[in-house]
């Protein structure tokens, strides 16, 4: 339980920080924080597998991905333009029902088989097991669309000269 | 003694709200993507925690190609911004308004 | 109890980490001294010169330390002051952690107990390395850009795109190990190499997987961003990359992190190439040589003699490294991302594919 209340705060924290401070590298940072969060949250919730492939491929690649961007277009703080703040009070507003509804909406799912976890739930295997038999499709899909997002991403960020 | 699954969802919802808010009071186009990072990610933690409360690891497979979309989709956006940014000089969601000029 | 063991052995692998750098920066400079002809840090003597020699430990473990960490830290008027002291700290944290899964034995038997000595066991070890060197990334990111400095900014791009290069074929090497093993728990991987071919010769993984050994060794030390990889932080051309604005303790952190990162790449090179803990023809009971031959010996030897033989195996590489580093020219920057991406990459892959049809073919299927 403890860990539970440390992790929340830590990612409450950090997605405040990233979604409101006006440097992004520090929203960057601090995104890496929250993704550090949910890692933990998937060791706590058995899936260890997921747990370390979100340290590695969001902590590790893709928040590394847009500190070279924040970094190599040299961006001045995020300063807010005057005239938003009526504007600032409706997305609050609105975010706060959101967050009830979507919080609603999932506790009102169906309670869970009450068994405990077979102990290697969530492990390589376990996941393996499933992603090559069940979901093989998706997953040739997969890496037909990260071939095609390289491609795409290496024409679009070439300086046509 | 474990926390019971249901206090991550309600986590997983409020990391989900936090970063709408993100996503629409941001005017740095990087950062409303890292706000969209953020929202995918609660995304997960209530994935894996149903898949938890199902006992189906179906839930964590689905997390894995959220993952790994979310990375393409990174990597596209991130160029996007960068193509524009060799034209407009600007990252301010508020001046790429049209498509043309 | 359970917690009083698992912190002991955490407490042991963080021991065996930082004196294999404290030692690791007088093997290199006194060693880099004897490749190059030289003598090597001499002047600094205990009580004025009481001593006749000291073979240069005075100088390299306490000196040098000693005079770094009471050098005055400046930070540039520009710079971040927040990201100026946070990165030497993101540069160092995730290394430690990674010696975290590194078994250093194989279990010590004290009062009926069976202590597994590896700090954390971890069934997927090898992607928690991967975890961590990928994390390392932000300490070069972030102190090259706290620094608000051009030297500093280009050699921190220029290292962390070096490293995130590198980690790719590092983490190809990796998984055709774990499809020759069958297992992602390093400990396991290290007990797997305890068997013999033939009689004679142990089931190392160096043959087992000769390639990926060459692979991760090259990949290692170009994470490490040591020469001949060690463009970033040239001293001729960059004067020194993302860690020129950083002096005293902070310097110290930088430092600690490379030697660190080569007793990391030597004790993964170890675990999973050199039968890690393993002697040859030691069993738990004691040695077993060919002709039924055997010499017992109580376990608490026998663990001891594997304690030694991975500190032994990790300074043999560590030692390596070094007379790479002192050997080889640098490398150039697109010449470096050039082998990365053009030539260790496609044979990484081949690598893959061709351990994991070979390990179809030799164990069967045994699939669903």
């Amino acid at each position: 339980m403890i860990l539970f209340w440390v992790v929340a705060v830590l990612s409450v924290a950090s997605a405040l920080t990233v979604v409101l401070h006006g440097n992004p590298v520090y929203c960057a940072l601090a995104l890496v924080m929250a993704l550090f969060q949910v890692a933990l949250m998937f060791v706590a919730l058995d899936a260890h597998l997921l747990a370390l492939l979100q340290v590695i491929v969001y902590a590790g690649a893709i928040v590394v991905l847009f500190l070279f961007v924040i970094m190599l277009l040299s961006l001045e703080p995020d300063v807010p333009s005057p005239g938003r703040y009526g504007m600032r009070a409706a997305a609050i507003t609105l975010t706060v029902v959101l967050g009830v509804e979507v919080g609603a909406a999932v506790l009102l799912s169906e309670p869970g088989s009450p068994d405990p976890p077979p102990l290697d739930f969530g492990s390589t295997r376990m996941v393996a097991e499933r992603l090559f038999t069940a979901h093989a499709l998706p997953f040739e899909l997969t890496s037909v669309l990260l071939l095609m997002a390289m491609v795409a991403a290496v024409v679009m960020a070439r300086r046509h000269t | 003694m474990e926390a019971p699954v249901d206090c991550y969802l309600v986590l997983a919802a409020i990391l989900f709200a936090i970063g709408a808010l993100g996503v629409v009071l941001r005017r740095n186009v990087i950062v409303i993507l890292m706000s969209v990072e953020l929202m995918l990610n609660a995304v997960n933690v209530t994935f894996v925690a149903l898949a938890r409360k199902a006992l189906a690891v179906d839930g964590q497979v689905i997390v894995f190609f959220v993952m790994t979309v979310a990375a393409a989709e990174v990597a596209i956006g991130l160029a996007i911004v960068l193509a524009n940014f060799t034209q407009r000089r600007t990252v301010n969601a508020d001046e790429i308004g049209l498509l043309r000029w | 109890m359970d917690l009083i063991i698992s912190f002991a052995t955490a407490l042991v692998a963080l021991l065996i980490c930082l004196q294999v750098t404290v030692l690791l920066l007088w093997i290199e400079r006194k060693g880099s001294a004897l490749i190059q002809d030289r003598v090597g840090a001499d002047r600094a003597t205990l009580f004025g010169g009481l001593l006749p020699f000291n073979l240069g430990i005075v100088n390299t473990m306490m000196a040098d330390p000693l005079k770094l960490l009471t050098k005055e830290d400046i930070v540039p008027a520009a710079a971040d002051r927040f990201l100026h002291w946070l990165a030497p700290w993101m540069a160092v944290f995730p290394l430690f952690l990674t010696f975290a899964v590194v078994p250093f034995g194989d279990v010590l038997v004290i009062g009926g107990r069976q202590i597994n000595l590896q700090a954390v066991e971890l069934p997927g070890g090898i992607l928690f390395v991967l975890a961590m060197v990928s994390l390392g990334v932000y300490g070069v990111i972030v102190g090259g850009w706290a620094s608000n400095s051009r030297y500093a900014f280009l050699g921190g791009v220029r290292g962390s795109a070096q490293m995130i290069s590198y980690e790719i074929p590092m983490g190809l090497a990796l998984v055709s190990v774990a499809l020759t093993y069958g297992t992602l728990d390093l400990q396991e991987i290290a007990r797997a190499q305890g068997q013999l071919m033939w009689g004679v010769v142990p089931a190392w993984g160096i043959f087992y997987q000769p390639i990926a050994f060459i692979l991760l060794f090259i990949a290692g030390i170009a994470e490490s961003k040591r020469a001949p990889f060690d463009l970033p932080e040239a001293e001729s051309e960059l004067v020194a990359g993302f860690q020129t604005e950083y002096s005293g303790s902070k310097m110290s952190m930088f430092m600690m992190s490379d030697f660190i990162e080569v007793a990391i790449v030597a004790a993964l090179t170890t675990t999973l190439f050199f039968g890690g803990w393993q002697v040859p023809f030691l069993y738990r009971d004691g040695f077993h040589f060919a002709a039924g031959f055997t010499v017992t010996a109580p376990p608490l030897v026998v663990t001891l003699l594997q304690i030694v033989s991975f500190l032994v195996k990790v300074f043999v590489l560590c030692w390596i490294q070094i007379l790479i580093r002192w050997s080889l020219p640098r490398l150039r920057y697109d010449q470096l991302m050039a082998f990365g991406w053009k030539r260790l990459l496609p044979v990484g892959l081949a690598n893959v594919a061709a351990s994991a049809v070979l390990v179809l073919l030799l164990e069967g299927w045994t699939g669903a």
